[in-house]
């Protein structure tokens, strides 16, 4: 278990390897190059000197890889072109808010999707699968951002009950952490519960197809006890893999949910950044969008080891 | 629904030898009479009811993109009175004679006094447009790179599977959003190539799938033996036999492309900032939410019903071509 914990942390730093030099190289490979892009037009030989001088434009690629790499190791990405403020503190700002809409997102999602799968799955082909099979068709269908407009229709112009635009920070309480960010994490939650619920059902379905269910229904198992210890653990463990990688759904919907509710989350600074070709901030939340999944991914594999026994005996599972 | 994982009872013949099948099992053991591909598809598509539909309002969907100015009522750049609901008239004069005319608007108007229903309809275009080129992208290259690397395996399995993995940690916006920013401008073939790559993993993993259990059939060791070149075996012998959940892939990957451009045009990384596509019409109602709802949700419906009705249409050539759920990657 110890050697498949080693390999799987292994293969995310690789990746991150990976990540990091695609986006070195991308940037380098810009039409013009960040100077042109960060000077305009207008720029005077000499200010664009000073800069390729400041960015280190001027040393042998090699030599620029491995600082760039140093600094990416230390955290250092360099100021804002626009505020010149520490790209640091920029992300800073935005990712509190993406988070707490992903957290939101999440939780909803899956205490939608796990309950409606398996009411879905226990009740094959009842007027209640159906419910539940249309509404996850829907919720595919629907883009996030789509919702979020529905959500601050319904909720915040017709009843008026929840803030519709900005956000509060968690410090000043958590009331009015949750009003502002309950619309937005429902907003990016349900899409992601409908691919969860999808999941849920067939996995579970699949499960109680087998054998040793037919087993356990023989030799007198109680049909709670053969939902809950015999089915539902087994069918659980391709939904969480599911569910960890759909977190990437999350994010993505974020990104365009936040700018539904005004929100200057990560997505809005990301899109802000590009059309003001502020590359440093782009290529920080480049990379700590694919941190973030990778590492969660890494951490839903780990889960694994403790669900699936198989994992933490079998040899080549992985 | 489509969802059924019934194994059926095709699976379960290995277990029994001939005498020693139950009866009850027995009973309704029957051996399906053959049908080409074309007729198990149209029966397929035409028992499904929610196929059907999928099927109907696709169909709607390309004929309406394809004779849009001459469905439209109005071009999309004419202009009416601002915000006006759904189901109502503004007096313009339309013709030019000097007088005014009643003009109806079905789905109201926007907020510089576009009609709607017409806007949508030539926005229908670039959806459909966008869509098929990404798809052409996607499936051209990752068809190749799938056939090769499950063909002759070693260096460039290995290289598809590195890159499978670094398509992982970037979601299709997000690589999107960066193709458009290191491509350094907005425009058609920029969000083409920007969603069309994000999908290349999807066919090139499923066509290395289906390609790697092809390798083990006989017929492609017959086809060896006879002296057929690899490129003949390839082209001749295993695409076509993996072409089913080829096609299912692509029905279902449409939707998805259609769903990332309206991201990329809510984001305002779309087409074109003039061009009337759905994404950016949601986006511009956005700010009058308070005053005129329609305005971004006549966009968003129309998001919703073609995505619905192609991943409808998609799931029952799923069920015609009877490939198993796990076969075809889904978002």
């Amino acid at each position: 278990m110890r050697r498949y914990i080693a390999k799987r942390v292994a293969h995310s730093l690789f990746i991150m390897w990976l990540v990091a030099t695609s986006v070195f190289f991308g940037l380098r490979a810009i039409p013009g190059g960040p100077v042109r892009a960060m000077l305009g037009q207008e720029g005077t030989p000499e200010a664009r000197r000073a800069i390729r001088e400041q960015l280190g434009l001027d040393d042998p690629w090699y030599v620029q890889y491995a600082d760039w790499m140093t600094d990416l190791l230390v955290g250092e990405f360099g100021s804002s072109i626009t505020s010149s403020e520490p790209v640091a503190a920029v992300v800073g700002q935005a990712a509190p808010k993406t988070f707490s809409i992903g957290i939101v997102a999440v939780v909803v999602g899956l205490s939608i999707a796990i309950p409606a799968g398996v009411i879905s799955a226990t009740r094959k082909r009842e007027p209640v699968d159906y419910v539940a099979t249309v509404a996850a068709f829907l919720g595919l269908s629907m883009p996030a951002f789509f919702v979020g407009i529905l959500l601050a229709l319904v909720f915040g112009v017709w009843f008026n009950v929840l803030p519709v635009v900005g956000y509060t920070p968690l410090k000043e309480g958590i009331r009015p952490w949750l009003e502002h960010i309950l619309l937005p994490g429902v907003a990016v939650g349900l899409p992601y519960g409908a691919v969860v619920m999808r999941m849920m059902r067939s996995s579970l379905l699949e499960v109680m197809d087998e054998p040793y269910m037919k087993t356990a229904l023989a030799k007198g198992v109680r049909s709670r006890v053969r939902l809950y210890k015999h089915a539902l653990q087994n069918a659980l463990i391709p939904v969480i893999t599911v569910a960890g990688i759909q977190l990437a759904l999350v994010l993505v919907g974020s990104v365009t949910v936040e700018i539904v509710f005004g929100i200057q989350g990560l997505g809005r600074t990301l899109v802000d950044s590009m059309l003001d070709r502020n590359y440093p901030v782009t290529q920080a939340v480049i990379l700590l969008v694919a941190a973030v999944l990778v590492f969660t991914n890494l951490a839903v594999d780990i889960a694994y080891t403790a669900i699936d026994p198989r994992i933490r005996y079998g040899g080549d599972s992985s | 629904m489509s969802t059924d994982t019934d194994t059926g009872f095709g699976e379960r013949r290995g277990e029994f030898g001939p005498g020693e099948m139950p009866s009850e099992y027995e009973v309704e053991e029957e051996t399906e009479e053959y049908k080409g591909l074309g007729g198990r598809l149209v029966e397929g598509i035409l028992g499904d009811k929610m196929a059907l539909f999928g099927a109907l309002v696709v169909l709607l969907f390309v004929l309406t993109a394809a004779f849009a100015p001459y469905i439209a009522p109005h071009g999309q750049e004419e202009t009416f009175a601002f915000m006006k609901e759904p189901m109502t008239s503004s007096a313009a004069d339309v013709d030019g004679d000097g007088r005014t005319e009643q003009v109806f608007h079905p789905l109201g108007t926007d907020s510089f006094g576009h009609d709607i229903l017409s806007r949508l309809i030539f926005g229908a275009r670039v959806s459909l447009l966008v869509a098929l080129a990404t798809l052409a992208v996607s499936l051209t290259i990752g068809t190749t790179i799938g056939v090769l690397a499950g063909y002759y395996g070693g260096i460039i399995d290995s290289l598809l599977m590195r890159y499978v993995d670094f398509q992982w940690a970037f979601p299709e916006l997000i690589l999107g959003v960066a193709i458009i920013a290191l491509s350094g401008g907005l425009g058609v073939v920029n969000v083409i190539i920007a969603i069309g790559i994000a999908y290349i993993d999807d066919f090139a993993r499923l066509v290395r799938g289906e390609i790697l259990s092809i390798r083990e059939e006989e017929y492609i060791t017959a086809a060896r033996a006879v002296g057929m070149g690899d490129a003949r075996i390839m082209f001749r012998e295993m695409i076509p036999n993996a072409v089913a959940p080829i096609i299912v892939q692509a029905t279902l990957m449409i939707p998805l492309a259609i769903l990332a451009e309206a991201g990329l045009s809510f984001l305002g990384l779309g087409v074109k900032p003039t061009t009337p596509t759905w994404g950016l019409l949601l986006s511009d109602g956005r700010q009058f939410i308070d005053r005129a709802w329609w305005i971004s949700v006549m966009p968003g419906l129309a998001i919703m019903v073609t995505v619905l009705s192609f991943n409808m249409f998609g799931d029952g050539l799923r069920d015609a071509f009877d490939i198993s759920e796990g076969e075809v990657e889904e978002r």
